[in-house]
């Protein structure tokens, strides 16, 4: 494999070439994806390459085009819809969970429904409370979905290609703040549904996913200079969520700490754990805590903006108390 | 599937076969529902026959369809079994989802049927996908869109048909006009001219039929096919009428009698018998015949339906996706 780094727009574009490469039923919606090239350049190029045919620009109607992609997946296509952002995607979400999520369970298993929905989601810079919302903790609620959210480059591309090809219903939440981030391709195998353990350690497990799990990591370096070991747990997949991994990690660190940039409440840290206290409670030292956006809206200036979200201090201050090293 | 032609070659035995089928598998419906076989929602076609019929009698086989939760005689004339809808209906394994579905969301897509969904006009957007779909394989197929009168204020049909147009896909929608979303009459839910004219700003062309009338149905239909098939969008609107309430669930107070025995008059099924036999399209003995073979049939699905047996508890689990997760 080649070392050189490559962002993580390229590789899920590559992803989405790839696929309608070799498989004629692919084909690209949405706000500006063709001949703009997306608005955060995601699709640049595919046009070039698929024409007008297989790369769609469709008007400003998430919920009209939302639903044109299930129909057209349950009919024998495999589309790939783009929202600008999931913020937009409310719009859409009527069809993302009561058309594909349950036509397969609805229909005794006759319909299938091979679409991936896809596009930025979470906080931008300075885009206030109606472009910023994280909305992995809705998605992964709902059973006849799978939901994924990457980190790096070459599992985004591995797992966007995984998705195109799987036969049901993905959501696929993909980080503004992430897209320039430039990281090597490997050789390692990636599929839907499995968690990987991206950094060692013995003290504390960290589970996060997407932008989240480079705050993580930047923490865990921290520490390691504090003499606390960190193991880092990057989900990739938030449903099916990948238990074993979490469980494993705990069992040997005996502490965890739950990160990710969207609210506490009922959120994907929430249901970590859960997770643990449920399978891994006797092996716990302490209490599980989390890391998550503050209980309130992402407000516009910037030092607000700063004290509502999840930064690397916030998260080593919980690895300092776990660790008792405050 | 039992023989839905008496002579199949016959198109007035197979629409009039067709239409009563559809009513006696409704009345039968509505009997389980009264006997607490059939649990939930449970919204009969009763009146509206000649719609489905009509349209579906200029069907080709690669044309598909998709509707709302009305959807019992759509399935059955799509080609699913009538014992296996039955079954669904109360909720047995035998039924087409299996029991998981019940009476509002009922596909068979071997026979391009899509369902049977239960978000009121949200099946816009998918018919229209489903024309996409057309178009992209160029299998020279339609997808027909049956919609309601309170559907036709959903936005997202607005959104669909302007793509529909834009994108030059083969749908025809088939607005079934029976004056009610449930309690709400369309004039006091539709602002502007007729509902069929919703498509007029995309330059989509459409017109508004008697859809109490089988063969003006019919004729409807195959002018709608053709102009869909040709890569443009139709509407057609139905102007038809429920008999029965909304569902088994809606007291029906805000309807007059006056105004239901006024349509009832013009009951799709029994102005077809009686035009057929003035001109001789059937005999009586046919008539017979064919009534007692929609008889059989019926008593056959109510009667498969409650000898089949309910789920396995681990059906509950099972698919929700592809694999088993």
């Amino acid at each position: 494999m080649n070392s050189e780094k490559v962002p993580v727009r390229v590789a899920l574009r590559d992803a989405m070439a790839e696929c309608m490469r070799e498989d004629e039923t692919v084909f690209v919606m949405g706000e500006d994806v063709a001949h703009y090239g997306g608005s955060y350049k995601v699709t640049e190029g595919l046009h070039k390459e698929f024409g007008d045919k297989r790369v769609i620009d469709t008007p400003i109607s998430e919920m009209g085009f939302g639903g044109i992609g299930v129909g057209a997946a349950l009919s024998g296509l495999r589309p790939v819809v783009e929202f600008m952002t999931f913020n937009f995607a409310m719009q859409a979400i009527d069809h993302i969970i009561n058309s594909a999520a349950k036509s397969s369970y609805m229909s005794g298993g006759e319909a299938v429904c091979p679409i991936v929905f896809r596009g930025p989601n979470g906080m931008a810079a300075g885009t206030g409370a109606q472009h910023s919302q994280c909305f992995a903790s809705w998605y992964a609620h709902c059973p006849g979905l799978k939901v994924i959210s990457p980190y790096d480059s070459h599992s985004a591309k591995e797992l966007l290609k995984a998705s195109i090809k799987d036969p049901d219903p993905v959501v696929f939440l993909e980080q503004e703040l992430m897209y320039g981030e430039g990281f090597a391709l490997t050789n390692e195998k990636v599929e839907i549904g499995k968690a990987a353990v991206i950094r060692k350690g013995t003290d504390v497990t960290l589970v996060s996913f997407s932008r989240m799990v480079g705050f993580a990591l930047k923490a865990a370096e921290e520490c390691e200079k504090l003499g606390i070991s960190c193991e880092v747990v990057d989900l990739r997949t938030l449903r099916p969520i990948d238990e074993k991994t979490i469980i494993s990690s705990v069992k040997k660190t005996n502490r965890v700490l739950a990160i990710e940039e969207g609210w506490a409440y009922s959120g994907i840290a929430s249901e970590v754990i859960s997770i643990v206290n449920e399978k891994a409670w006797d092996s716990l030292d302490a209490e599980p805590l989390r890391v998550t956006a503050e209980n309130t809206l992402l407000p516009y200036a910037k030092n607000l903006e700063e004290l509502a979200v999840p930064t690397v201090e916030k998260i080593i201050n919980k690895i300092k108390y776990l660790t008792n090293k405050i | 599937m039992p023989t839905l032609f008496v002579d199949k070659d016959n198109k007035y035995h197979k629409i009039y076969k067709q239409m009563l089928l559809a009513r006696k598998f409704e009345e039968a419906t509505v009997q389980l529902y009264r006997e607490g076989l059939i649990r939930g929602f449970c919204h009969p076609y009763i009146g509206q026959e000649a719609v489905l019929i009509g349209i579906n009698s200029k069907m080709q086989s690669q044309d598909s369809m998709i509707t709302g939760y009305r959807c019992h005689a759509h399935t059955i004339i799509a080609g699913c079994d009538p014992k296996s809808v039955m079954a669904e209906l109360t909720g047995r394994s035998t039924g087409c989802s299996k029991g998981k579905g019940g009476s509002m969301h009922m596909f068979s897509i071997k026979n391009r049927f899509y369902g049977g969904h239960g978000i009121v006009g949200a099946w816009t957007s998918l018919g229209t996908g489903i024309g996409f779909s057309h178009k992209y394989k160029e299998d020279n197929g339609v997808c027909v869109v049956f919609l309601g009168d309170g559907s036709s204020n959903q936005g997202q049909f607005f959104e669909s048909m302007n793509m529909a147009s834009l994108w030059n896909l083969p749908v025809l929608y088939i607005i079934e006009n029976n004056g009610y979303a449930i309690g709400t009459s369309v004039e006091r839910s539709a602002a502007g001219g007729p509902l069929h004219k919703r498509g007029e700003c995309f330059g989509i062309d459409s017109e508004e039929v008697d859809g109490m009338d089988v063969e003006k149905m019919s004729e409807a239909a195959d002018r709608g096919l053709s102009i869909a098939r040709s890569g443009k969008p139709y509407i057609i609107e139905a102007a038809t009428y429920r008999f029965r309430p909304h569902s088994m669930s809606d007291p029906d107070k805000h309807r007059s009698k006056e105004e239901i025995d006024k349509y009832k008059a013009l009951d799709p099924i029994s102005s077809y018998e009686q035009k057929c036999l003035k001109n001789k399209f059937m005999t009586e003995d046919e008539v017979k015949q064919i009534k007692k073979e929609v008889k059989e049939i019926v008593s056959e699905s109510v009667k498969f339906a409650k000898e089949s047996p309910f789920p396995e508890n681990h059906e509950m689990f099972e698919d929700l996706y592809t694999k088993s997760l």
